[in-house]
Parts: structure tokens; sequence; C-alpha cells
């Protein structure tokens, strides 16, 4: 054979196999990942760690009640502030404001945010909330996750209102309705799961967030649905608890990290699975 | 009859004035309200610039730009001595470090999914690879710190070490004893963190490639990597390198997978086997029981990183809506 094809195909050959192994470099990261979090996580769950709250140091009873519970409310809140605000943001940008200058300027500085770094967020809220309240608290933490939920919220909303087509919104303007009937009507019923799973993706975004708690949540050794006061969520508990000398802490914090990861995939997974039924129909 | 007609008459108008006038004043408000919410992420965005000033204002006016070039930390001594130095350092290199790793395997990666890959198998890859980049990054952070770092320091680093003793430069770089805490290890966490992202953007710009240019490709006989080098590279470069500026965004901010296993040293050492730290992770640990003067530079330290991802983030997407346009066109 011509020696040109054959180094030609011995090129390709190469290259497939690199590009075989990366993937291979890929998936084996995420295999080890959750084989060790199953691994550990499984021997320490138990029905005390949903019934028990944080234990004092070195003691070898207890769970993460408080930290559980502290984190569904943190992130529903969080969540039940940011939507709506990302959600009706979306809107402008998708609806009204397309010849808008201020549109790009909103769309470029949202997508900033989207990726900004977690904890800046956190010094953001220490500075804005925090300090003047004079002390950490929960709602202080619901608010840093707020603000992390609504880029996430604008830009899917944004995206699944283009998808939207625009005869839908003339017939219904032709049939008379005002705008802002079109929009919810039409344009949110047409995109409902859609915007459903921008909410959901945004939830699993902030059910793990623990940099921007550090500082405005802190923890609590206690069980308290005190707002204005600090509470315990399990990032930051997870947090405290693997770097601290006691086997049973960290046998608990594998435990937490268990529960945030198998919370996190299924909201991805739902999230995934109400996307392909909305394209597929 | 004639009478409900009357009576429909009467009302008719009255209410379509009503009803109208309703939606009219449901029309304005909605806009407002969707417009306030807009005009909203503007604020956090300024909200977050002006509280950054403000925290950081006594720790600029105390050391000025020479915090830039300041290595020693020692927020107790009197007066506290602070210089962003060593932090800087840490998260510039632990980046560049995560760069070098997950861009080949990366590009690989989305080549493998595009390209090679028999169809039924590209999606669960694809599923995995996205599913990593969900994974919270305290479980990065944990694992890494139980599991990772363990086995690094008995196997991969004294390995290095033992094979570049001696050798000028690298032996240096290189240099040991092996740690559990380390700027290297760090690196790989990111790398493997900041990985599905690099994929995932590549595959998506990947896309964008016109099916006929690579179909003419292949029809003249060109083989899977000639396509991939004269094809789809070429036409995808701009997208491509805004998806690893917006990952080296993800690298520089990240804290948590970073913060267990970088050993919180603000001393610069040559060795990437020595432990160091980062913006993020000086901040996350010590951000908490400080106050004053320490609290304060802290957080001018999160200026400077928010300055930094600010500038790398911008020219990310200033890239990517440049291959959108060019896409759109």
């Amino acid at each position: 054979m011509n020696p040109i094809y054959v180094s030609r195909r011995r090129n390709n050959i190469i290259v497939k196999f690199l590009c075989l192994g990366a993937a291979a470099f890929g998936v084996t990261w995420l295999a080890l990942i959750l084989f060790t979090l199953f691994y550990n996580g499984i021997t320490g769950l138990n029905l005390a760690v949903f019934t028990q709250d944080t234990p004092p140091p070195g003691s070898t009873d207890g769970g993460l009640r408080n930290a559980i519970i502290g984190s569904i409310m943190m992130t529903v809140i969080g969540v039940g502030i940011g939507a709506p605000l990302g959600l009706f943001a979306g809107t402008y940008l998708a609806e009204y404001g397309k010849h808008d200058k201020l549109t790009s300027v909103i769309r470029f500085i949202n997508d900033i945010l989207l990726s900004a770094p977690s904890i800046i967020i956190g010094l953001f809220i220490y500075g804005a909330v925090v300090i003047p309240m004079r002390g950490f608290s929960a709602i202080a933490g619901c608010l840093a996750l707020a603000v992390i939920v609504i880029p996430v919220v604008v830009r899917t909303t944004e995206d699944m209102l283009g998808l939207v087509p625009n005869p839908l919104r003339e017939a219904a303007s032709a049939l008379g309705m005002p705008r802002s009937l079109v929009i919810r009507r039409i344009a949110y019923r047409a995109a409902r799961a859609g915007l459903i799973t921008g909410v959901l993706l945004a939830t699993a975004r902030v059910a793990g967030e623990t940099a921007p708690l550090l500082f405005t949540a802190l923890s609590n050794q206690f069980f308290s649905l005190d707002l204005t006061r600090t509470m315990a969520n399990l990032p930051v508990t997870i947090n405290n608890f693997v770097q601290s000398p006691y086997a049973y802490w960290k046998q608990l914090a594998w435990a937490g990290a268990l529960l945030i990861t198998l919370t996190v995939l299924a909201l991805n997974i739902g999230a995934r699975i109400l996307g392909a039924e909305r394209t597929s129909k | 009859m004639a009478v409900e007609s009357n009576v429909m008459e009467a009302a008719g108008p009255y209410d379509r004035a009503r009803a109208l006038s309703a939606f009219k004043v449901g029309d304005v408000t909605f806009y407002w309200i969707t417009r306030a919410c807009a005009i909203s992420v503007l604020l956090i965005l300024g909200g977050i610039i002006v509280s950054l000033i403000v925290g950081a204002w006594p720790a600029l006016r105390e050391y000025g730009a020479a915090f830039l070039w300041t290595q020693r930390w020692a927020p107790s001594a009197d007066p506290p001595v602070l210089g962003a130095l060593g932090p800087v350092y840490g998260t510039l290199v632990t980046s560049v470090i995560a760069m070098m790793i997950a861009i080949p395997v990366g590009l690989g990666i989305a080549v493998f999914l595009t390209e090679i890959c028999p169809i039924w198998l590209r999606r669960p890859i694809g599923l995995a690879i996205e599913l990593l980049a969900g994974i919270p990054s305290i479980i990065y952070g944990m694992w890494g710190f139980f599991v990772l770092g363990p086995f690094l320091a008995n196997s991969f680093q004294p390995f290095m070490i033992s094979v570049f003793d001696g050798v000028p430069v690298l032996g240096a770089v290189f240099a040991g004893p092996p740690s559990y805490l380390s700027l290297f290890n760090a690196s790989l966490i990111l790398a493997i963190m900041v990985l599905p992202f690099i994929t995932a953007i590549s595959v998506d710009v990947f896309k964008t490639v016109p099916p006929v240019l690579k179909e003419a490709a292949y029809g003249v006989g060109c083989t899977n990597w000639e396509v991939v080098r004269n094809v789809v590279i070429p036409y995808t470069r701009v997208g491509v390198i805004g998806g690893i500026m917006l990952a080296l965004g993800r690298a520089l901010g990240e804290t948590m997978a970073v913060t267990f296993i970088i050993g919180n040293s603000f001393k610069i050492q040559s060795s990437i086997f020595a432990p160091g730290t980062t913006i993020s992770a000086a901040i996350a640990s010590e951000f908490a029981e400080s106050d004053g003067l320490h609290q304060s530079g802290l957080i001018l330290l999160g200026l400077l990183l928010f300055i930094l991802t600010f500038f790398v983030l911008a020219a990310a997407r200033l890239m990517l809506m440049r291959l959108e346009m060019k896409a759109g066109n």
C-alpha cells in the first residue's frame, strides 16, 4: 500500500485510541467517586441519621436530622425567592426586551453571574445581610442561595421561552389577548416543562452549595427552625466533620455526602427526563 | 327576548370597558414586574462590587498596592501583616496545572463523543460526563481528602520525585517530601471537576459544524483525525477557547474541592508537591473566625478573585457569542 495511506491510517488509529483513553479516564473518575461514596456512605446510613441531631465532639451516637431539615428549609426558601425573580427576569429578556439594548447587557452580566465563584456570593451576602443584621442567620444563607439560583433560572427561562413558536403568540394576539396574558397563558404553558427543568437544575445546583453558607448561615449543633439565627445544614456540617479527628463524625460526613449526591443526581435526572419529554412531543 | 337583549346592550359596553381597563392595568403591571426583576440582575452585580469594595476598604488603605507583592500573611502579628502573593500564586498555579490536564482530556472526550463513539454508546457516556458536572464540589473535596490525597502521596508523588531527582529545573518542581496536602493534589481534583464543563461545551460547539462540511471532507477520503483537525477544530476554534476560558473561570474560583487538600500554607514553595493555598481556600478557612483588618484583607482577596474571574468569564462569553453569531448567519 502507498506509504502515505499507511501513515494516515496509523495516525488516525493513534488519535482514536487517545480519545478512547480520555473517555475511559473521565468515566473512571466518576465510577471511582461514586463507588467510594456509596461504599462509605451506606455503612454510615441508618435510621439514627434521620431521627437524631448532630452529636457533640467525641460522642458516638447521633445523626443529621437538624442538618437535613435545615438544608431542605434553606434550599426551598432560597429557590422560592430566587426562582420567581429569575423567571420574571428571563421573561423580560425573552418577551419584552428582544430589541432592547438593556437586554444584551443584562444577558451578558447574567452569564457572568452564572459562573461567578460562589464564595464571592457568600462575601457579598456577608457584607449586605450579616453585618447589618449583626449576626449569622439562616435567612442570610437563604438569600445567598437565592442569588445563585437567579442566574440559572434567568438563563433557562429565556432559552425555553425562545423555543416557543411565534405563531402561537401571534394567534393569541390576533384573538385580542393582551401581551401579559399571551405570555402567562400561552408562552408559559407551552414552555412549562422547560421552565420546571430550569428550576430543578437550579435546585440541584444549590442543594450542595457549601462555600456561600460557610459565613452566612454558619452551622448549628442543635435543632432550630428560627430563620434569624444560625441553622445547621448538610454541606457545612460535612465540611466541619470531614476535618475532625472523630471517626464517627467522618462516618456521618460520608452518610451526609451520599444523601446530598443522591438528591442532586435525582434532581438532575428528573430535569433531564422532563426535558426529554418536551423535545419528543 | 327583547328585554334580555336590552340588558345585554346596556351591560356590554360597560363590561367591555372594564375588562379592557383591567387588561391594560395587568399588562402594564406585568411589564414593570418583569422589567424590575431583569434590572435586579444588574443590581446584584452592583451590590457585589460595592459590598466587596466597602469591605476591602480598610485593608486597601492600610496596605495599598504592596498587598499584591507581599508574601507574608500574619494576621495575628501587631500590626497585622497581610500579603496576597501566596494565595494568588496558588490560585494561578493550581488553575494552570488543572487546565493542562483537563484541556487535552476534555477535548479528547468531546472528539470521541462526536466522531468516534458508536451511536448507542454516545448517550450513556455523555450522560455520565454531565452527571459528573452536577456533583457538588464538596464531594470532590472530601473524596480528594480521604482517597486521592493518600493515594497520590504513596504512589504518584514518590515516583515523580525519584524520576526527577537531580534534574535541574524539574527537580525543584517535583521535590519531596510527598504530602497528602499539596498544590498538585488540589490541581488534579480541579482538573476532574472542570473536565465535564470543557467536554459539554466542546460537544455543543462541535455540533455547530455544518454536516455538509464534514461530509465533504469524509467524501474526499479524510480520516476521522483529519476531519477533526482540518474541519471541526478550525471551524469551532473561538468557541472551544471560550469553553476553556469558562472552565478556567470555574477553576480559579473553586472553593470546596480545594480547601481540604491544599494545606493552607501561605508560604510559596517551588515544589508542586508542597502545601499552598488559593484565594478561595484562604477565605473559606479563615473568614468565619476573622475580624477587623484581617477580615478586610480577606475581602480584599475576594475582590481580587472577583476581578480576575470577571475578566476571564467576560472574555469567554464574548468568544462564545462570536461563535453563536457565526452559527446564526
